[in-house]
């Protein structure tokens, strides 16, 4: 029998590429509310201007927009003035990527918890607001340009040990040891984190406590990661210093902004295998040579 | 020279001699090795660090070989595959429901509308296993039981259950698996990690692929950067119909200027739309997101019985609803593939039944699953993609159900590859999304993830030796030679000409202007006569934007407008050729449906004597029609037949 009402697949005018906003029409009741705001945003041509905060007015603004198309319309604008767009970072626009990275009225991703710049709303903000846009602010995290700062410091504390020592090849049946759903959610809970630098932006002293602790708890609460446990606690701490992250005052402000809910609990986690490490510690012995 | 015989034509596949199921094993046996010591004399660049790519540069540094990785984010570990959400196939059969090598490759192969190629999808099928040993060896947190041990899903266009996750963050966390491995070869020098850079042409010294010419995303400095073999792990094309799932900056630049230089590209018309996203608000939107498939393990489909019914969906009593997918595919009911999901939703909203405030939606409702598991186990399976929907929407799909319409999401074409997944182009690799070779027309769920992995982990770390066997006496490919020095004023006078061409509008109009064409006549359906025009309408926007697209700033800083800028100039002589593709397809298969072939039932209506073929297109210059090669697909271990998920 045939399904469809005039026998066949029929391509039709309208499809969920119009851009133009009058074929909603329904929607043009909430859309038509536009919110006039004005923008406060850092500007900083490259790693060794000084850099200051410029106003720009923007209107028209509809509740339903992400911050970031926000700031795409901003740019447009800039764009076809002949001045320069502001540069952020921002890739997955779904708040997974970990590469946007906004300090918007004080704020590491502003206001709204448990999101990432990308996945907060304009509806967020009203009509009249003034919004000031900063870059991450750490030693660590130097500014590139504008908004956009060098996390790299992130992935060399990683490199440093965040890690199983595991080569491609023939590993061992993955159900061949199992592991406590409890560990496992809890281990997963602390692999969320995204390496955003939230918790860094967010602390007074710019400590990356809550980034490091995420992944020595994920390694560490399963028993894949106990082998190399002791050694990479201490590698991790001794790079996370390294690279001039400040020291951890137990204010928790990392947590309160941090976009995934990553607890201090690992913190302590972290503090606890971190003296339990230093403690029992030697170096390794030379080895080499033999047959 | 290789034990691999010599090929018979430029798109000779070279698949080993022998029975299916040990043409991988036999393979790896006879394939030339590289010695350890000789590894050392090697490098290898890597272009990408999604799945594809990290696997592969980690795999390929812990052998020994130097490897050079290459990503345009600031951190490899923000790579799109970071994206994934609802999980990885593998033919475990831990659920103990039948399920086999032969299964998964089945299975693989009807989802795809027997477009693709039978020994790579087997070979893909058995090695799915040991990926998953190897991630949780890598200690990726998939969900476990309380036994313990690992759980699984279901996913569309299959009757088993063997779809791997991690809650609906799967891709993230195989991601940061990979990504950590790559992370410790860095760290023993294994791994020159380059972040912030982007790829913007290939070299080729003697008709082999020598190295690349990259772009210093940071301080705008152009590099050369050379190699014995070149790996291209740099993702799908979706961006080019301009709203898509993709993320901002997945883009089609390497893979095109790969092609540019004689790379064949594969089935560029075979793309996949996702029937289930957030459909659009408005015209500021940037890009859509997905809510993940494993939605539909548990979420009805329907739309309302009566034609433009404006009550609210909790007031429309349950005989006033049509859940179609259901009605029309009772066998597979809501778990249809993709494509046949997405046609179904756009056929019910075309003939009026569409809902919400653009009526362009379907209703994705979680209301008979709250009542049967609770609200908790609902949330513990989808809480995040739950939550996602709300930020985004504004409602609580625990009380209403969800809006959904199809989007862009994944490209099945890609640069044609062998079965050692390499490019006609001698030393040019291409893996992951990038490449065309394991989806046919249509992909199933999960299996991207998988594909990734598999060519990063398992393939190619035993492929590229056998080509690399060449190269232990060569020494290091020297930078400073012609065919450098070429490729590097072709691209500075191009970014040159994109900065100082004195135009007045933004990259952004030239990107939505071509990605509404593609999306209209190359989208979801397309016929000859649209297809025509869009070539047309294509043509002119490559001269318009040539003329008049406006890139501020200059060539050395960050500068975003112009990475932006030199994508969409190959979108546009992408989209052309995806166009061209599909015309010359004269048939209807998987995600390419053709309004002129189509079943009474309105099913895609393959044709098997004349289409069974890869169409891989050689480049011609731009503007000009490419010229198409036909790979013959042969199935040898299964009858084609009418794809039916009744
Ligand atoms: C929202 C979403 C959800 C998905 N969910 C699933 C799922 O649940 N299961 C599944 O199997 N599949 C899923 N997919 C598909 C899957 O995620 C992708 O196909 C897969 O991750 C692609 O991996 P890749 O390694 O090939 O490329 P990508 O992850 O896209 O990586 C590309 C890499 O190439 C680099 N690159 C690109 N161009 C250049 C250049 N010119 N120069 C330098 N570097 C460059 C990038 O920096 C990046 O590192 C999903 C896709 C989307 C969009
Ligand atoms: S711990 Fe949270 S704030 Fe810090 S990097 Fe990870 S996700 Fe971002
Ligand atoms: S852009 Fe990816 S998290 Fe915001």
């Amino acid at each position: 029998m045939c399904q469809f009402e005039n026998g066949a697949f029929q391509k039709k005018e309208s499809s969920n590429f119009d851009f133009s906003i009058s074929k909603f029409s329904n929607y043009q009741i909430f859309k038509l509310v536009t919110m006039n705001l004005k923008l406060k945003i850092w500007r900083q041509k490259g790693p060794k201007d000084n850099g200051k905060m410029v106003d720009y007015p923007i209107s028209g603004i509809s509740p339903d927009m992400s911050f970031l198309e926000m700031m795409d319309v901003l740019n447009d604008q800039l764009v076809e003035k002949g001045d320069l767009p502001v540069a952020f970072d921002h890739d997955c626009r779904e708040g997974i990527c970990g590469s946007c990275s906004m300090y918007i009225n004080g704020e590491p991703h502003g206001p709204g918890r448990g999101i990432t710049t990308c996945q907060l709303h304009m509806r967020s903000f009203t009509d009249g607001d003034t919004i000031h846009i900063e870059p991450w602010r750490a030693a660590a995290f130097p500014v590139i340009k504008d908004l956009v700062t060098d996390r790299s410091a992130f992935d060399r504390i990683i490199q440093a040990g965040g890690f199983i020592s595991v080569n491609s090849g023939s590993p061992v049946d993955a159900n061949a040891i199992p592991i406590d759903k409890h560990d496992s959610d809890r281990a997963f809970d602390a692999a969320t984190c995204i390496g955003c630098g939230a918790c860094v932006a967010a602390c007074k002293n710019a400590s990356a406590m809550l980034f490091t602790s995420a992944k020595v708890s994920h390694l560490s609460l399963l028993p894949q990661g106990q082998v190399e446990a002791r050694d990479r606690v201490l590698a991790m701490i001794n790079q996370m210093d390294e690279e001039g992250f400040g020291n951890c005052t137990n204010t928790g402000a990392c947590e309160v902004e941090c976009p995934k809910g990553i607890s201090i609990e690992n913190i302590a986690r972290m503090n606890r295998q971190y003296l339990g490490a230093a403690i029992s510690y030697s170096p390794p012995k030379a080895t080499g040579g033999g047959d | 020279m290789s034990e691999f015989r010599e090929k018979t034509s430029i798109v000779d596949a070279r698949v080993p001699e022998g029975p299916l199921a040990n043409k991988w094993s036999e393979h790896k046996n006879h394939v030339r090795l590289v010695s350890p010591g000789n590894k050392r004399r090697i490098d290898v660049i890597v272009v990408g660090t999604g799945l594809a790519g990290a696997s592969a540069a980690a795999s390929l540094a812990e052998m020994g070989y130097n490897v050079k990785s290459f990503c345009f984010q600031d951190s490899p570990r923000r790579a799109h595959s970071i994206a994934a959400q609802g999980g990885i196939n593998a033919a475990k059969n831990y659920q103990n429901d039948g399920d086999s090598t032969y299964r998964l490759f089945y299975d693989t192969i009807k989802g795809g509308d027997y477009r693709s190629r039978e020994a790579n999808v087997y070979r893909l099928a058995e090695v799915s296993a040991s990926i998953i040993d190897q991630c949780v060896a890598q200690g990726v947190p998939f969900a476990r039981d309380y036994g313990g041990l690992l759980d699984n899903r279901s996913f569309g266009g299959v009757q088993v259950s063997r779809t791997f996750y991690a809650r609906g963050q799967t891709g993230q966390q195989l991601l940061l698996g990979a990504y950590s491995a790559m992370s410790r070869m860095i760290a023993k020098g294994g791994i020159k990690m380059y972040n912030r850079h982007e790829m913007l042409d290939v070299v080729l010294v003697e008709g082999k692929a020598r190295g690349i010419i990259a772009r210093n995303l940071r301080t705008g400095e152009i590099e050369r950067h050379s190699a014995h073999a070149v790996v291209l792990a740099t993702g799908g094309y979706g961006n080019v119909f301009f709203l898509s799932t993709n993320a901002m900056g997945s883009n089609v630049t390497a893979a095109w200027k790969a092609h540019k230089k004689g790379a064949l590209f594969a089935n560029p018309c075979f793309t996949q739309i996702h029937p289930t996203c957030i459909p659009v608000s408005g015209d500021h939107q940037s890009k859509l997101t997905l809510m993940s498939e494993s939605l539909r393990n548990d979420g009805r489909i329907w739309v309302p019985k009566k034609k433009g019914d404006t009550r609210k969906p909790i007031d429309i009593p349950e005989e006033e609803r049509d859940y179609y997918l259901e009605r029309r595919y009772p066998a597979f009911g809501n778990l249809v593939p993709r494509d046949v999901a997405s046609r179904a939703a756009k056929e019910r909203c075309d003939a009026g039944y569409g809902v919400g405030a653009s009526k362009m939606a379907v209703y994705l409702d979680f209301k008979d699953a709250i009542n049967r598991m609770g609200e908790d186990v609902v949330a513990s399976k989808y809480g995040n993609l739950f939550q996602m929907y709300e930020k985004i929407t504004d409602e609580n799909p625990y009380k209403t159900p969800m809006r959904i319409y199809p989007a862009v999401h994944y490209t099945m074409g890609g640069l044609w590859v062998d079965y050692n997944l390499m490019s006609n182009v001698e030393g040019l690799f291409v893996l992951g999304e990038a490449n065309f070779s394991d989806h046919g027309a249509n992909r199933l769920g999960a299996s991207a993830l998988m594909q990734g992995l598999a060519d990063g982990y398992f393939v190619l770390p035993y492929t590229i030796g056998d080509y690399l066997a060449d190269d232990i006496r060569t020494g290091a490919i020297s930078t400073q030679t012609s065919e450098f020095d070429a490729a590097e004023k072709e691209v500075k006078n191009r970014l040159h000409q994109l900065l100082n061409n004195g135009g007045t509008k933004a990259v952004d109009y030239y990107h939505k202007k071509l990605g509404k064409i593609i999306w209209e006549q190359c989208g979801m359906s397309r016929n000859a006569e649209g297809l025509k025009q869009a070539i047309a309408d294509i043509n002119a926007i490559r001269e318009d934007f040539w003329k008049n697209v406006r890139v501020p700033g200059t060539e050395g800083e960050l500068n975003q407008e112009l990475e932006k800028a030199g994508r969409v100039a190959d979108f546009i002589e992408l989209g052309a050729l995806m166009c061209q593709d599909a015309l010359d397809r004269n048939e209807s298969c998987g995600g390419h449906f053709r309004e002129e072939f189509q079943t009474p039932e309105g099913e895609a209506l393959r044709d098997d004597d004349n289409y069974a073929y890869v169409a891989a297109w050689e480049y011609q210059g731009a503007g000009m029609p490419a010229r198409l090669h036909k790979e013959e697909l042969h199935y040898e271990n299964i009858k084609m037949v009418q794809r039916s998920y009744k």
